[in-house]
């Protein structure tokens, strides 16, 4: 399969738009599961308005949050894939400045050091664009994240060491939840990386926070913690946007990866209610989207 | 557990009836402020051109259209979509903001902390939350941009908006030293305790 770098840019510029606009379907039921027990009232008001909010974007083709976050692409190329990978970061680095300019959207890019806005959402490094392959025959997909900083705010890495051990890490994610309280935007997804190197860690925490909820890790050890923790962070009572209930989180999710025998990282990545995301399939039949 | 209409700008007994736990809707005007604008005024005292006295402003930096000026857009702006941020960053500009410019409500999502709790309650002025993410909400209560200063910060410029019926939005803080979420915070680290322990882990 030759991919058409025309249409990588096409997409590109949609993924993004659309992203930002429908929610994806297993946050709305996230949404339902969570207001269906929750029992404060502040928090079953603040979910009604989230829920109604989803419907109003829909309805009025808006944006359902201002933030239109730090842009992030992640590609997954499978087998018989045939492409430049060099222009493949131009296409879709112009196809998201197009969808800034032509939208527009709020640019929320700027430079680190100047703070000068381009207004074109990206800059040296950004949009941030990852490269993975697949054993997939003749696929190639784009997931867009627009991540927003709220949540982006609340991201935690701690080199544990090996005798604080897995209570360590667990601790650690406890209390991050704890000291984010209302700031990150809950009901959230809580990321979290275990094992790596540093950026493996970090990197790894916000693929568990990107993940559709209701998904579990494909480590068994990971998954046994997902459960421990989503329960443990929904008993503190901060609740959504941090007024009180149980519905601080969707979920937790947890990422593994292997590590050096010295070393027991723990990274914690949290992504906000508006939990955003979009995909374009590529295959030799055309372009699919979904989330 | 009170509702309360108010008409901006408003007055300092307007702002201290109201108790953590109560409503509100805004009507007439509000101003958008962001990290980018207070830094310009009150690290590099730059001034502005409007009176924020008895004034209500909301953290954020909205998403705009540049058009041509005319009766729906006589900034020369038409509205996309405007939600607001997290307010915590901005939290050492509150009693500036109050002290030097009289504003009397901030709104916002998250909450601020000890010190702007000490200059609500000094000053007479109060945070309201609004619902984080639900800006597509949001934009249907806002007639239109009618005036911008400072917009070389653009998206953080300072921005005018002519409201319909802005709200309903929670008292989180209130003049009386009230916050609803040290209430929560206190709460959660007695729970922590627990939580930890259910795990095995001593706090």
């Amino acid at each position: 399969m030759k991919v058409d770098l025309k249409a990588v840019e096409e997409a590109s510029k949609t993924l993004y738009i659309q992203a930002l606009k429908i929610l994806p379907d297993d946050v709305k039921r996230g949404f339902d599961v969570l207001s269906e027990n929750e029992t404060h009232p502040t928090g079953q008001r603040i979910l009604a308005t989230m829920v109604e909010n989803i419907a109003v974007a829909e309805e009025t083709n808006n944006l359902l949050c201002q933030d239109t976050g730090i842009p992030i692409y992640n590609i997954t190329i499978g087998r018989n894939v045939e492409l430049d990978g060099f222009e493949l970061k131009e296409a879709i680095r112009r196809g998201c400045m197009r969808a800034t300019q032509e939208h527009p959207l709020r640019s929320s890019v700027v430079h680190p050091i100047t703070r000068i806005n381009e207004h074109t959402s990206g800059g040296r490094r950004v949009p941030v664009i990852g490269i993975d392959f697949s054993d997939r025959w003749e696929v190639m997909t784009i997931d867009m994240v627009p991540k927003g900083s709220g949540s982006e705010n609340g991201s935690f890495l701690k080199m544990c060491i090996p005798a604080e051990g897995i209570n360590g890490v667990k601790k650690f994610v406890v209390d991050k939840v704890l000291e984010a309280g209302g700031k990150v935007c809950p009901p959230t997804i809580v990321g979290v990386g275990v094992g790596g190197t540093s950026d493996l860690c970090t990197k790894i925490a916000k693929l568990a926070a990107s993940r559709p909820i209701g998904s579990v890790c494909d480590d068994p050890e990971g998954a046994k913690l997902e459960e421990e923790l989503s329960e443990a962070v929904n008993s503190l009572g901060i609740g959504a946007q941090g007024l009180g209930g149980n519905s601080t989180a969707f979920a937790v999710h947890v990422e593994t990866a292997a590590t050096h025998i010295t070393m027991n990282p723990v990274a914690v990545n949290i992504m906000c209610n508006s939990a955003r995301r979009a995909r374009a399939t590529f295959t030799p039949h055309g372009i699919e989207y979904g989330f | 557990m009170a509702h309360y209409e108010i008409d901006m700008p408003c007055s300092e007994a307007d702002v201290r009836q109201l108790r953590v736990g109560d409503t509100v809707t805004l009507k007439g005007w509000l101003y958008g402020i962001r990290d980018a604008t207070q830094i310009q005024m009150f690290d590099h005292g730059r001034t502005t051109r409007f009176d924020l006295s008895g004034h209500a402003v909301i953290h954020t930096a909205p998403n705009v259209k540049k058009v041509d000026v005319n009766e729906t857009a006589p900034a020369g702006y038409a509205i996309v979509c405007v939600g607001t941020t997290t307010s915590m960053r901005m939290e050492r500009f509150t009693q500036p903001l109050m002290r030097q410019e009289g504003v009397r409500i901030i709104i916002g999502k998250g909450g601020l902390g000890e010190s702007s709790r000490d200059a609500l309650h000094s000053l007479g002025g109060v945070y309201l939350a609004i619902v984080g993410g639900t800006a597509a909400l949001e934009t249907t209560w806002i007639e239109q941009i009618v005036d911008v200063d400072m917009d070389d910060l653009n998206p953080e410029s300072l921005w005018k908006f002519r409201l319909k019926n802005f709200g309903p939005l929670l008292v989180a803080m209130d003049s009386h030293r009230e916050s609803l979420y040290d209430e929560v915070k206190s709460n959660a680290e007695q729970n922590r305790v627990e939580a930890l322990r259910r795990m095995g882990i001593d706090a």
